[in-house]
């Protein structure tokens, strides 16, 4: 065929390709983020030896990074599909809240916890619902729901904890927050198993294939059968779910629901979610860069500690990384669209 | 010859306007039909009743390989093998090659776990064969945003034959593009006739259309003004009638031809 010598001449030439190279042309956006959690590591470990020698910061990282690690997966998927949400931290509370009301009326901590799920679910759902069928854009419907869970949290609990020292020793508490051999904590395992899943929802599954067609280009998704739609409420009200969830976890691991939780948490997840690549354009991102930034952030706090500056410094950090992760992002899409 | 398509006395009226009147139309089997009209003509009125997205009104008919299709709905079209190539909306970008061959239709296994490899496979396969991609900096995994415009035609129509597309419909495939790329993009359009399969090709640029159709059809004001075997005519005399057209509003159609021999 002709237009194939004309396709070659308009092609940079060629070089013939090894597997390996392909493998981190594919994959450049995943090795660019363990790139940046090892250049991090370096800087921590040269400016604060003892602190990044020692075993204790890692076993932090593993118990804390899962506290918004596990809202910052499947919220990967609403930014895949082009739309965002900043309601996360207040659905963390408000499940917590599902929780309290059932508890509190069957002293049931099951029944609270199933109900926590759901509280978050629905509440995922309705946010998906409002951007899809309503048509408001996700940033002020997600806004507007963030200000409406939050105040719904303090109205019913009349803004006060619960101590949740009634877990202890409970095959719900063990099972999500207790350590394996009294060191790995049970939170990091059920963030893999997360991460895993949404991976496996997103790579292997048609929902996953449509996650990344409906964010990348709507009118031809919806011309070739994809029900955009379903889809994007399907990933708000995993989210809600996934954040339900991270809130009984650090709840259950604290001993105590704190009606303001979730608050401290939005900058860390939206910068994870950013850091590990996805495009907040829609259609890229990675699973595994999500995870593995997830870590990245939880560590710069305690790196600014022990590299003797003050945590004032963390905000500006975070802020800057999602900066230069977003225009990062409209620079490539500029040079290679 | 035997018809793919026809539509018989086919009208739509939008309140008060008549976007089309009393049009009979066809498209034979492994026949390209150009379509030829300019704007308001009706085109695209014509290509919406095609793919189902209008019905037409009431005494209208439309018969698919003979059959007569009651209400013909976008999913029903689909399911005939009616594909619409559009040019802007039919590729999402930023995604693989296979994704975009599959999108909508991936190949998943009775549990709806996808089969990235078969895809995979199968795309490379299609570059190999039907897209004519051998360049080593293409692959099945490259995004479709780096591929030049007549490529990504060429993908669009490609995905359609691959999922057994019987009428391929192209809405102004070449529009905005350089003339090699024009050239590569009518190539795959030819390839719909190598295949055995039928397309309408739409587009204002009679010398796209000259090339590669075996029957011109002119619309004019929401009717068939009239239609040409290729063999009938030479480019020039063609535009000198399109010229008349504009100039008079009526058509030199002779030699007439008429849905009983058209096509062969």
């Amino acid at each position: 065929m002709n237009s194939t010598i004309e396709a070659e001449k308009l092609r940079e030439p060629a070089p013939a390709r090894s597997g390996i190279s392909r493998w981190a042309r594919r994959n450049s956006l995943q090795i660019g983020t363990v790139g940046v959690a090892l250049l991090i590591w370096l800087l921590f470990l040269i400016g604060a030896p003892s602190t990044f020698m020692s075993y204790n910061i890692y076993n932090a990282l593993l118990v804390t990074t899962p506290y918004f690690g596990m809202v910052a997966i499947p919220l990967t998927l609403v930014i895949i599909t082009g739309e965002i949400d900043l309601s996360f931290g207040s659905i963390m509370a408000w499940g917590m809240t599902g929780f309290d009301v059932v508890y509190l009326a069957t002293r049931n901590y099951w029944l609270g916890f199933v109900a926590c799920l759901l509280f978050g679910l629905v509440a995922g759902l309705i946010n998906g619902v409002i951007v899809v069928k309503i048509g408001v854009p996700s940033l002020v419907a997600t806004i507007g729901t963030q200000f409406f869970w939050a105040g719904a949290v303090l109205v019913v609990t009349n803004a006060q904890g619960i101590g949740l020292t009634f877990l202890q020793g409970s095959l719900l508490h063990s099972g999500l927050v207790g350590r394996i051999a009294g060191q790995l904590p049970m939170q990091f395992i059920w963030m893999i198993l997360i991460a895993i899943g949404v991976w496996f929802l997103l790579n292997r599954t048609r929902f996953g294939a449509h996650v990344y067609l409906s964010g990348d280009n709507v009118e031809s998704a919806r011309l070739m059968g994809v029900d955009v739609d379903r889809i994007k409420i399907t990933c708000f009200a995993l989210v809600g779910l996934a954040a339900a969830f991270a809130g009984f976890v650090s709840s259950a691991d604290l001993f105590f629901f704190w009606p303001t939780m979730g608050q401290g948490n939005f900058l860390n997840t939206l910068a994870a979610v950013f850091l590990g690549g996805t495009s907040v354009f829609g259609g890229t991102g990675t699973i595994f860069g999500t995870f593995v930034a997830s870590f990245i952030i939880n560590a710069i706090n305690p790196g600014i500690v022990a590299v003797g500056l003050t945590q004032y410094y963390t905000q500006v950090i975070y802020g800057f990384i999602i900066v230069i992760s977003v225009a990062l992002q409209a620079v490539l899409r500029r040079r290679l669209g | 010859m035997d018809y793919v398509l026809q539509l018989k006395n086919v009208s739509k009226t939008f309140g008060e306007v008549e976007a089309l009147r009393h049009v009979n139309f066809h498209v034979g089997t492994n026949e390209i039909v150009g379509l030829l009209g300019d704007n308001g003509a009706g085109k695209s009125t014509l290509v919406k009743i095609i793919t189902g997205y209008h019905q037409p009104d009431p005494g209208g008919e439309i018969y698919w390989k003979g059959e007569k299709i009651d209400h013909l709905s976008v999913a029903r079209a689909r399911d005939l093998g009616i594909e619409v190539v559009y040019q802007e909306r039919a590729l999402a970008d930023q995604q693989s090659l296979w994704r975009n061959i599959f999108m909508g239709r991936e190949i998943a296994n009775r549990w709806g776990v996808l089969d990235v490899n078969k895809m995979r496979s199968e795309t490379n396969r299609l570059m190999n064969t039907a897209m004519g991609f051998t360049s080593a900096a293409v692959t099945s995994e490259s995004a479709v945003k780096t591929f030049s415009g007549g490529e990504r035609q060429g993908v669009a129509i490609t995905r359609a034959l691959y999922f057994r597309a019987e009428l391929i419909v192209l809405d102004e495939p070449t529009m905005g593009l350089s003339v090699s790329e024009t050239k590569k993009c009518l190539e795959f359009v030819e390839g719909i006739k190598k295949a055995g399969k039928s397309a309408i090709f739409i587009d204002h640029n009679i010398f796209h259309v000259y090339p590669i159709a075996d029957r011109i059809v002119v619309l004019d004001r929401g009717t068939v003004a009239g239609q040409f075997m290729k063999a009938q005519l030479t480019l020039d005399e063609l535009i000198n009638r399109l010229q008349r057209v504009a100039q008079t509003g009526v058509l030199d159609t002779s030699p007439q031809i008429t849905p009983g021999n058209g096509g062969n």
